[in-house]
């Protein structure tokens, strides 16, 4: 494109009102078309493609092209019509109705059923390990070939949004409903689905390539020919494949000397609002079982003790967001009114000594253990800081390094540590990703990403137990308001940070995704023009 | 000819005995180490209940006392049955058949080019043992010797795919060339091949280089070569026809020796190359605690050492005369 037509087309651009399209880069606008190849390049391997039994972002991104949900949630979180051309929310919120879309079928040809939707719901009830997603529902009922009612025992905020991306995939009951247990079903490496994209071939540890389904229920999509997912290794080969063309997409940018390489792609689209409703969440846990850090004042004091400033800009340069509190800041539940523990020393000592530590002849008050997930450089040298920096408090730091993820797991899981860097990830609802690591009743030894911590305040139950079934939006977040308040006070987590979820696109992609669930929702108006 | 039917035959019954011993040992040492499957499994799944976990052990027969599931392993395995992995929730046969190819192709082109390239340096070495040439390919061997494999292949990936790009860097074919015909798929492979070749092939060939230099002045200092010189052969004769061939034992023992270590070999450079074969499907495993694909892989390459032996042990044969009688 010469400069004049460059110039021209943003003109244009700007004529007719250019705003929606904002973020569109102008090669990619101009040439873009229907049709194209997009390479998504990854690090993450699926263990299968059916999101029905299996969560984590490797599966999920697949699986939201191969199966459609009944549902989508926009930008504003509100949801609307997918493959339900229609939903409805009962007067008592004890059951929705979807109306399925007339003439949708799977992609071997065979029509998409009220009884396919049962069965995807109640498979993913009785498999899916958020089992929070679905516990409300009692029975999904049928009332016509394209109706079906899922009725609840209490009401369930959480339902719709559950319905939407790959946590609800519509899966084909004459291929799955066979009695084999889902989760090991020989389909899920080769699924008939029911999404924009059929699966070509799926090689896991290499690539995973879907075409465009040309009996998909929406008319003119999805853009694209194909989409292939491309499994790299080393994150800097992937890092190189983007630089060189060789992916259009790198998944998950989290390090800022790769965003910032990324950048310097003349036209690159580095895009870190997607996937807000994620919520990758990490912070320093504390095991409150342990008598050392029983005492609410001394995880306070390690808190205060930690300087976040410093760790988000120096340590991890810039690319993360402060953590607050159990909420993460993009999900509408989000509360700011929380004790924020801006670094202190002073107070940090003041709370040690009211706790009755004392420094000893060596000027040590405490001695304690850090772990972290193993494989994550970060975490290591979160680990690492923690040492000198709780050194100036008078609490010894001891580094533990784990082997591998089982070994770290079982240590957390089993309550055999003191503290640990921990992520957890918000899944989008509360209900579906908070939950679980404050409610007393979810201490579950040798389960790991439950309430490892071990904490348990009443008070906390109750709001939650509350929040989980209150269908008012203002209620409902004044509940969680009261929630973060209390657990931020109690502190059996240090908050430190939201891990960005950063993508970086091509130049020739057009309409890269920005929704709240980003690269694990369908991408149908992707687009790809020439590089 | 009898001789050699019972010489194979008695290295076959030697060779199942050893496989049921790796077999047991292989169960035993992956289960001694700490860890749970279904640990990985629910952290891959972003969190799972107890109830979820249980399944998941239920599924996989985890549940099942140790002894049973080491009688029910060893049964199936003689059978022909590896079970069904973890990670990729497929049979761990197939998952080894679909890798084997990648990984042949890679450590054959490796390890044959080394040879033939390696033996020839060292041979041409050897003709001058002081000449600058033979003093290059000795600096050379070392250093390719010396470098770690991985490290190799960064610094080719970095010369390759940033400062010079001409090279794929990952992977063993263009994903956006699908569709297109037999011949431009074969040569897309061989490109992508290069540089994991290239990588793996400079340890190989240095040591071929320095045992077929050091085997060939041996040799060439015998009674026989100088009696070969006597009768008025030229220089070449004697080299490459006399010389060469029994300097070749040391070259064939360690070539076979290596086959067996295919997998092991090619791990890193699997790594580093994003190449699909049994080296990175090993280390997935091992991360993963993936024991039906881990143990499928070690029976594999277990199988491959015996095999790699026995082949080399007949190939001695064929090389020797004097051994066909034994």
């Amino acid at each position: 494109m010469t400069q004049i037509q460059r110039r021209r087309l943003l003109q244009a651009g700007a004529a007719f009102g250019a705003g929606p399209l904002a973020g569109w880069s102008l090669e990619a606008m101009a040439q873009a078309a229907r049709g194209g190849v997009l390479v998504v390049g990854t690090t993450q391997r699926p263990r299968h493609l059916n999101s029905a039994v299996q969560s984590g972002i490797a599966t999920m991104m697949p699986a939201a092209q191969l199966f459609a949900s009944p549902l989508q949630v926009d930008a504003q979180w509100k949801p609307k019509p997918y493959l339900a051309e229609s939903f409805e929310l009962s007067h008592d919120n004890r059951s929705v109705k979807l109306v399925l879309r007339a003439g949708a079928v799977f992609h071997d040809g065979r029509p998409i059923t009220a009884e396919d939707l049962k069965f995807s719901i109640e498979t993913i009830r009785d498999h899916h390990p958020f089992r929070t997603m679905y516990g409300p529902v009692n029975a999904v009922t049928i009332e016509n070939e394209r109706t079906a009612v899922v009725r609840l025992s209490e009401p369930h905020p959480a339902v719709l949004l559950a319905m939407s991306t790959s946590l609800t995939p519509i899966i084909p009951k004459h291929i799955f409903g066979d009695g084999t247990d889902p989760k090991i079903h020989p389909r899920n490496a080769n699924p008939v689905g029911s999404g924009p994209f059929r699966l070509v071939e799926f090689k896991p540890g290499e690539v995973t390539v879907m075409e465009r389904f040309d009996r998909f229920f929406l008319k003119d999509l999805p853009r694209l020919d194909r989409i292939i997912i491309k499994e790299y290794k080393d994150p800097s080969s992937l890092l190189l494949a983007f630089e060189k063309g060789e992916v259009d997409v790198h998944s998950l940018l989290t390090d800022a000397r790769e965003i910032e390489r990324v950048k310097k792609v003349p036209g690159a689209q580095v895009i870190s609002e997607g996937g807000r409703a994620i919520g990758p969440l990490v912070w320093l846990a504390f095991n409150t079982k342990s008598p050392k850090l029983a005492d609410k004042r001394v995880r306070q004091a390690i808190s205060f003790a930690l300087d976040r400033k410093m760790i988000l800009e120096q340590l991890l340069g810039g690319v993360n967001k402060a953590a607050t509190g159990p909420i993460s800041a993009a999900s509408p539940f989000y509360s700011a009114e929380v004790e924020k523990y801006a670094h202190n020393l002073a107070k940090a000592t003041q709370l040690l000594d009211a706790a009755g530590l004392k420094p000893g002849a060596n000027g040590v008050r405490l001695a304690l253990e850090v772990d972290g997930i193993p494989g994550s450089s970060d975490f290591k040298m979160l680990q690492e800081y923690t040492k000198p920096a709780l050194a100036k408090v008078g609490i010894d730091v001891s580094v533990r390094l784990s082997p591998d993820f089982p070994t770290w797991a079982r240590r957390v899981s089993t309550g055999q540590f003191e503290m640990t860097f921990d992520t957890v990830w918000n899944w989008g609802d509360p209900v579906i990703g908070v939950h679980r690591t404050w409610l007393s009743s979810n201490i579950r030894p040798g389960v790991i990403w439950s309430n490892t911590q071990g904490y348990s305040n009443p008070k906390v139950d109750e709001l939650l137990a509350a929040a989980g079934k209150e269908m008012n939006l203002a209620k409902r977040k004044a509940l969680y308001k009261d929630v973060q308040k209390i657990v931020v006070d109690d502190c059996p987590v240090a908050f430190l940070y939201e891990t960005s979820s950063t993508t970086g696109f091509r130049p020739n992609v057009a309409n890269p995704p920005r929704g709240v669930w980003g690269l694990i929702d369908s991408m149908n108006e992707v687009g790809v023009g020439k590089a | 000819m009898l001789k050699t039917v019972g010489a194979v035959l008695r290295r076959l019954a030697l060779a199942f005995g050893l496989v049921l011993a790796v077999l047991a040992l292989n169960f035993t040492l992956i289960h001694a180490a700490p860890g749970d499957p279904a640990q990985v499994i629910a952290g891959e799944m972003g969190g799972a209940d107890e109830a979820a976990m249980a399944s998941i052990r239920k599924a996989y027969g985890l549940d099942r006392p140790l002894p049973e599931q080491f009688f029910t392993y060893i049964g199936r395995s003689l059978q022909g049955d590896l079970g069904q992995s973890y990670l990729y929730n497929k049979p761990v046969s197939e998952l080894i058949l679909d890798r084997l190819g990648p990984t042949i192709l890679l450590v054959l082109t490796a390890l044959l080019g080394a040879i033939v390239l390696g033996t020839l340096l060292g041979v041409l070495a050897s003709r001058r043992p002081d000449s600058i040439f033979s003093g290059a390919v000795t600096v050379f061997s070392l250093i390719g010797y010396a470098m770690p494999v991985f490290w190799t292949g960064i610094l080719l990936v970095i010369l390759f795919g940033k400062v010079w790009p001409i090279m794929p860097i990952a992977g063993m074919r263009d994903v956006r060339m699908m569709g297109a015909g037999a011949l431009a798929n074969a040569l897309d492979v061989l490109h992508h091949l290069v540089l994991p070749a290239v990588t793996l092939g400079l340890i190989y060939l240095a040591q071929y280089s320095r045992l077929a230099r050091a085997s060939m002045l041996e040799v060439l200092g015998s009674d026989y070569i100088r009696t070969a010189r006597a009768k008025g052969l030229g220089d070449g004769a004697v080299t490459f026809k006399h010389a060469l061939r029994n300097a070749l034992i040391p070259i064939v023992t360690i070539a076979g020796l290596q086959f067996g270590n295919l997998i092991s070999g090619a791990v890193l450079v699997e790594t580093v190359f994003s190449w699909p074969g049994l080296g990175t499907l090993a280390l997935d495993a091992i991360l993963g605690r993936d024991y039906p694909t881990l143990l499928g892989v070690l029976t594999f390459s277990a199988l491959l050492v015996i095999v790699a032996n026995l082949l080399t042990d007949l190939s001695y044969r064929w090389i020797d005369p004097r051994l066909r009688g034994r």
